[in-house]
């Protein structure tokens, strides 16, 4: 394995650089997920039979929270990586740790809210509209949640074998995935929920 | 579920194709125990992460799916040959045309395409491996754990019965209770992500590992093919897999996306599906253009005409292929300007289409043709092929498709796309690769015997669906009375599909017999062919290239050897592999498991198997194995036990 001191630890490989560049191509297909739910969503967002509309059912004050969570969450694992690529493996692990937590939070509040509404009567099996929301949120949230599993993954491996190579690339890549989350956040806060509240 | 309802009863031919079920399964058992085969087995095959052992494996797979998606094509012809006919009843032929339909497309043609694909791409492009081989194997394990849980569909608990595109609301719960699309939605979901991988490894692997050199435009057409196609890839497959999450919500979740009451959208599905499901014809024809492109110039012992044109009309293909999915449904009512946009795209693929046929054609004018078993099967397509294409472009036109649509029109049509365009190219690239792979060629006159079955018999089968499209017979009709005049034309059909079982039974004998008597190639260029993978001994050691070659312009390997120039004359150096690792297969046979279970709604064990799959692929990510180094003096001496007296 021939290691490229010129550049970053996590692109010191050919095998290193080729996994970021396939994950990015991965983020292409997970862009092209998203987009069929955010179109299957507009399609049906007005489909609200009988039951609540958007307008009846969201409310700001835990969606600004999930979004300043999520948006501080992508601040840290930043940080993190520029803690690695100091060589700063302490610091670095406090800062997964950190997104990692602010990751559980995120999706503590999602869950709270689902629950809130299903009590307010919207429940997945409600209509088209509950049916495209829920699916849409809960594929975002089950992306927060393998995260969450992977990032704690990462962060033993991190903890056992230093900051390596391979250690370095998979804590670069978490770090891309888990921006990508958070764009993807930005279109659901911008395109569900603020055009809902209208 | 009730218990008597988990086994398919009643059916004297389930019954029959149960207890073939377990003698089949019995005999690998007993075999492999009696020849001490399963140490050979896991260490050799399931175990294994070489990219032209993944490429066997699914090539292997996807002839035993031409054969069973092929018994349900003759039960579906057998059943329509003579009017008011009593073999099948209406629910049995309702899931036989279903099954043909879903396997024959994502069984049978793609891991066949994928096969290929596997075996040469690396050898034409001067690699050592895919990217990823330990990706490539999870790829193929889950194309083959969704593979199986599709086939079981049919003694165990139903299998899906409302068309290979399932259209809601037929395929909801309200009209089709039983297991069946569950089996649908679920098999193709975990083979759809293994399909999604093996896009993104070619990509990575052409774009990343090229012999230096080796610029795109210097590329052979095939490798080409195989990377827009990956790209399709990329983008079409999430679709499917949003629209098989959203089948399985509807279906087991009682969500409201495509039912007909509560907001819900019965043509969303339809939409969903064909924007994949377009994507989805090009990712099996593009492969094969690129088959017929390396096997048509090696013959014609020309350099492929139009190179760029080539490239250029396959990617304004690539990109035309997501612009015309609604044609698949003029007559659902979206208006004139609708029908009229896609009326146009679709036409203007026959253009870029066009293009390659005459590139073809350039190609082969003043060539030195010779007329091998794969060069028939290329010759044979152009025509055939065209065919298929002017039918098409006849359905385009969406006034005209009133009168066509969902007829035999249709459905002769399609097949004469797809067989001579996939089948065909996936035949001739078997023919053509196969001494790569195995050292020796399929015998010449016994391959031309099966050509020549399956060509004439193709034609006798599907020519006269034409006609009863015509004359009014619509598809997936399962019996007609006598006063409709079907009959003749129909039994016709039944004596091409018979001509074509003989082709197929011939073709796979000539396996059997070539393996046993036909003479060893010790060349590695039997055929004299142009690329890359031809400088290497047959079969290609396990490290592929010893050193690999510079690449200064377009067929390298055609002009040194006219130059009498060796590719090979580098230092050799050690090379490094990647291990085996039997977590791959592992991940297949969880992934299996939490399919059927979900299936069945058992969500206690469907809980236990998710929980394998995390836990299988946590241990993928603890594996820190850096792989082996093969040492210097092991590939000299492999070298000059392959190569004879040429090192």
């Amino acid at each position: 394995m021939k290691i490229d001191a010129t550049q970053p630890l996590e692109y010191g490989t050919e095998e290193n650089r080729n996994k970021i560049f396939g994950f990015w191509l991965f983020m292409g297909a997970e862009i092209a997920l998203f987009a069929t739910l955010f179109t299957v969503y507009f399609v049906l967002v007005d489909r609200f039979a009988s039951g609540p509309s958007g307008a009846d059912l969201f409310v700001i004050g835990p969606v600004l929270a999930e979004t300043f969570i999520l948006l501080t969450s992508s601040f840290t694992i930043g940080l993190a990586v520029h803690s690695m690529r100091l060589g700063l493996k302490k610091q670095m692990m406090i800062f997964m740790v950190i997104t990692l937590v602010l990751g559980a939070a995120f999706l503590g509040i999602e869950i709270y809210e689902f629950f809130h509404y299903v009590h307010e009567g919207a429940a997945i099996t409600t209509s088209a509209f509950t049916s495209s929301l829920l699916t849409l949120l809960g594929t975002h949230g089950a992306h927060v949640t393998f995260g969450l599993l992977w990032g704690t993954a990462i962060l033993l491996q991190v903890r056992k074998y230093g900051l390596d190579h391979k250690t370095a690339n998979k804590s670069f890549i978490f770090s891309l995935y888990w921006h990508f989350l958070d764009v993807v956040w930005i279109f659901i806060f911008s395109f569900v929920y603020l055009k809902g509240l209208m | 579920m009730k218990w008597d309802e988990f086994f398919v009863t009643g059916d004297p031919l389930i019954y029959g194709a149960m207890v073939s079920i377990v003698l089949v399964s019995l005999a690998i058992l007993v075999g492999l125990t009696y020849f001490k085969k399963w140490g050979y087995l896991w260490r050799e095959w399931l175990t294994t992460v070489d990219h032209k052992k993944i490429g066997v494996m699914y090539i292997l797979a996807a002839l035993i799916m031409l054969f069973r998606g092929g018994v349900d094509a003759v039960m579906m012809r057998a059943q329509t040959s003579m009017p008011d006919m009593k073999f099948l009843d209406g629910q049995h032929y309702n899931e036989i045309f279903t099954t043909h339909g879903v396997i024959m497309i994502l069984f049978m043609a793609m891991p066949f395409i994928f096969g290929l694909m596997n075996v040469i791409i690396p050898l034409q492009i001067g690699a050592r491996d895919v990217a990823f081989p330990r990706l490539n194997a999870i790829s193929f394990w889950l194309f083959f754990a969704g593979a199986m849980l599709f086939n079981i569909s049919f003694v165990i608990g139903g299998s899906p019965d409302a068309g290979w595109s399932a259209y809601f609301p037929l395929a909801g719960i309200e009209f089709s209770p039983h297991v069946g699309n569950n089996y649908y939605s679920l098999a193709l979901q975990i083979s759809g992500i293994g399909t999604l991988m093996t896009g993104l490894n070619f990509i990575v692997t052409i774009m990343k590992m090229r012999a230096p050199g080796m610029t795109l435009m210097k590329m052979p057409m095939f490798t080409w093919s195989v990377l827009i196609t990956s790209v399709i890839i990329i983008f079409a497959f999430p679709v499917l897999t949003v629209a098989l999450l959203l089948m399985m919500f509807d279906r087991q979740f009682g969500t409201q996306f495509f039912t007909m009451q509560n907001g819900g959208m019965d043509m969303l599905w339809a939409n969903l599906f064909w924007v994949w499901g377009h994507p989805e014809v090009y990712i099996v024809v593009l492969p094969a253009f690129g088959i017929f492109s390396e096997i048509i110039s090696t013959f014609a012992k020309k350099n492929l005409y139009g190179y760029k044109s080539m490239v250029i009309s396959m990617l304004v293909i690539s990109g035309l292929s997501f612009l015309v999915w609604a044609h698949h449904f003029y007559t659902m009512g979206q208006g004139a300007m609708v029908n009229g946009f896609f009326s146009i795209t679709t036409m203007a693929i026959a253009v870029p289409t066009g293009v390659k046929i005459f590139n073809w054609l350039f190609t082969l004018h003043k060539g030195r043709i010779e007329f091998t078993t794969p060069m028939l099967y290329s010759l044979a397509f152009i025509p055939i092929f065209t065919i298929g294409g002017v039918t098409g472009v006849m359905l385009a036109m969406a006034s005209a498709d009133y009168q066509y649509h969902n007829t035999m029109f249709l459905v002769a049509h399609f097949h004469y796309v797809l067989i001579p365009g996939t089948v065909f190219a996936v035949i001739a690239g078997f023919h053509y690769w196969f001494p790569k792979v195995f050292g020796f060629r399929l015998n010449e006159r016994r391959g031309k015997t099966a050509f020549w079955f399956i060509i004439i018999s193709f034609n006798v089968t599907f020519f006269p669906l034409f006609f009863l499209g015509l004359q009014g017979m619509t598809r997936r009709m399962y019996t007609y009375s006598e006063e409709t005049g079907f009959g003749p034309l129909n039994m016709l059909s039944m004596v091409g599909a018979i001509g074509l079982t003989i082709g197929f039974i011939l073709l796979v004998y000539n396996i059997y017999w070539s393996t046993r008597y036909e003479p060893r190639d010790t060349t590695g260029d039997p055929w004299d062919g142009r690329s890359l993978e031809w400088s290497m001994p047959s079969p290609v050691p396990v490290y592929n290239f010893a050193v690999v070659p510079e690449i200064t312009k377009r067929d390298e390997f055609w002009f040194a050897k006219q130059e009498g120039k060796s590719l090979s004359d580098k230092k050799i150096e050690k090379i490094h592999m990647p291990s085996n690792s039997g977590k791959p297969f592992i991940l297949g046979i969880a992934f299996f498991f939490l399919g059927f279970f979900v299936v069945f709604s058992w969500w206690t064990p469907a809980i236990v198997a998710g929980i394998a799959v995390l836990l299988t692929m946590a241990a993928m990510s603890f594996d820190r194995d850096d792989g082996y180094y093969i040492p210097v003096e092991e590939v000299v001496q492999s070298e000059k036990r392959l190569r004879g007296e040429r090192v």
